[in-house]
């Protein structure tokens, strides 16, 4: 029986790129459905995320997964046959679990006061990115990958935030390379990989969509 | 199957739901562990050492290595030790599972919060409808004794809260959520819970939780006046 797979998605959300990484990574062809967010949600979305009404969905065989991170765990044990997302060691495992948490938990939230909020509170989120950033890069160490030799849970949690770097940095007046060299190293290796380079988005085009949205919600 | 030996502790706080989510686990499985009571005014070296980054309870302890975030130390404690499994072995039964216990933790927890730790009304009246909401969404997807079926799994052991410290909480701050009437199932459900033999011997004395957060309460009473 063929696999149905359909991917519920908007095309800047880091959280669907997690996804399209993971989907790539195994070779399984799907039908992706762009989810547009400046338009009222589609009886798709609302029909397959009741609870949070949010993309990204993964939708298999007819039944619906939401949440990024639970999803591309699924798909690593539904195909798992090749290219293993995470570890097989369990402890292994729960410190990815812990890392993919801890990017999940941070970085979408504190990067958002970068280029929505001003003064103190943007300060403060400057503060907080940088040193979310730097225990990363201490995680990291000297691997070629969060996940060792080649690209794991981790990794695909958080890739998809570099193409907000350039957002980060021009609202945020700040400097992610000279901050954390080891990052932007990682983030280099990381997008020469064909499953993650044509599942991200521009880093130019999420700057202007960013832009766009200032002008909408009137920060200057 | 040979069973996994090693040394177990686990870092914890009486009174912590998440500590307890950890301790029901291990003790349906049969697992032999040291518990270690930490005082959170002032954390323990081997905590700080253990949790450097979040330096919060509970951490499981195995073979000295550390396991952080309860719902991680779940998922580790039933990859490593098979017999009486708490989450589902299906695929797409575990995605659900690991979807609900994150809906409690990341919505149905802070909705309560919000509800309980304030005296003004108009926040009050937020939370109270945001967690009867998300308490909805938890009373539609219950379809047996539990959730995890005939037995306990781990939306149940995420829910514990909701069992027995949000009663306690409810009382403390006269606040009514969790009633019969609008949540006829999740009231059973976790009558069923708290007289579950092994949940029933790893809950903290009700008394002692009380008075703690009934003077959390009328701390936050006294400074908003």
């Amino acid at each position: 029986m063929a696999d149905e797979v359909i991917l519920l998605d908007f095309w800047l959300s880091p959280f669907g790129s997690r996804i399209r990484i993971a989907l790539a990574e195994k070779g399984i062809k799907y039908e992706y459905i762009e989810e547009d967010l400046r338009k009222n949600k589609s009886s798709l979305l609302l029909q397959m995320n009741p609870v949070h009404k949010k993309i990204p969905v993964l939708i298999h065989n007819g039944k619906p997964i939401a949440e990024s991170l639970i999803a591309v765990q699924y798909i690593d044990e539904v195909w798992n046959d090749k290219s293993p997302l995470l570890p097989s060691d369990p402890y292994e495992r729960s410190h990815a679990r812990f890392w993919a948490d801890y990017v999940d938990k941070k970085i979408y939230e504190v990067g958002r006061k970068l280029y929505t909020k001003k003064g103190e509170e943007q300060e403060a989120g400057k503060k907080e990115l940088i040193e979310v950033f730097k225990l990363l890069e201490q995680e990291l160490g000297d691997k070629t990958y969060f996940g060792g030799d080649k690209l794991g849970f981790v990794d695909i949690a958080f890739i998809p935030f570099y193409t907000w770097f350039k957002t980060y940095e021009t609202f945020g007046n700040i400097n992610i390379e000279k901050e954390c060299p080891k990052i932007l190293s990682w983030a280099k290796r990381c997008i020469k990989i064909e499953s993650v380079s044509k599942s991200l988005p521009d880093q130019d085009k999420v700057y202007d969509f960013i832009v766009e949205i200032r002008k909408k919600l009137g920060i200057e | 199957m040979a069973k996994v030996e090693g040394e177990v502790q686990l870092l914890g706080v009486g009174g912590s739901p998440f500590a307890r989510r950890v301790q029901i686990a291990l003790k349906l499985k049969g697992i032999e562990y040291t518990y270690i009571e930490e005082n959170l005014r002032d954390k323990s070296d081997l905590l700080l050492k253990y949790n450097p980054i979040h330096k919060k309870v509970p951490v499981l302890v195995h073979n000295g290595k550390p396991i952080v975030e309860s719902l991680v130390i779940l998922e580790y404690i039933d990859e490593t030790w098979e017999n009486y499994p708490i989450f589902p072995q299906q695929p797409y039964e575990k995605a659900l599972a690991r979807f609900w216990s994150r809906f409690i933790d990341d919505k149905i927890l802070p909705a309560i919060s919000k509800a309980a730790w304030t005296v003004n009304k108009d926040e009050r009246e937020k939370g109270i409808e945001e967690s009867l909401q998300a308490l909805q969404f938890l009373e539609n997807e219950l379809k047996h004794k539990f959730f995890g079926g005939e037995n306990i799994s781990i939306v149940d052991i995420a829910a514990s809260y909701l069992a027995f410290w949000l009663p306690v909480i409810e009382e403390a701050v006269e606040l009514k959520l969790l009633t019969s009437d609008k949540f006829p199932k999740l009231h059973k459900w976790s009558q069923e819970f708290i007289n579950h033999p092994i949940v029933k011997e790893n809950l903290p004395p009700k008394q002692g939780l009380l008075g703690f957060f009934k003077s959390r309460y009328a701390a936050i009473s006294a400074t908003s006046k």
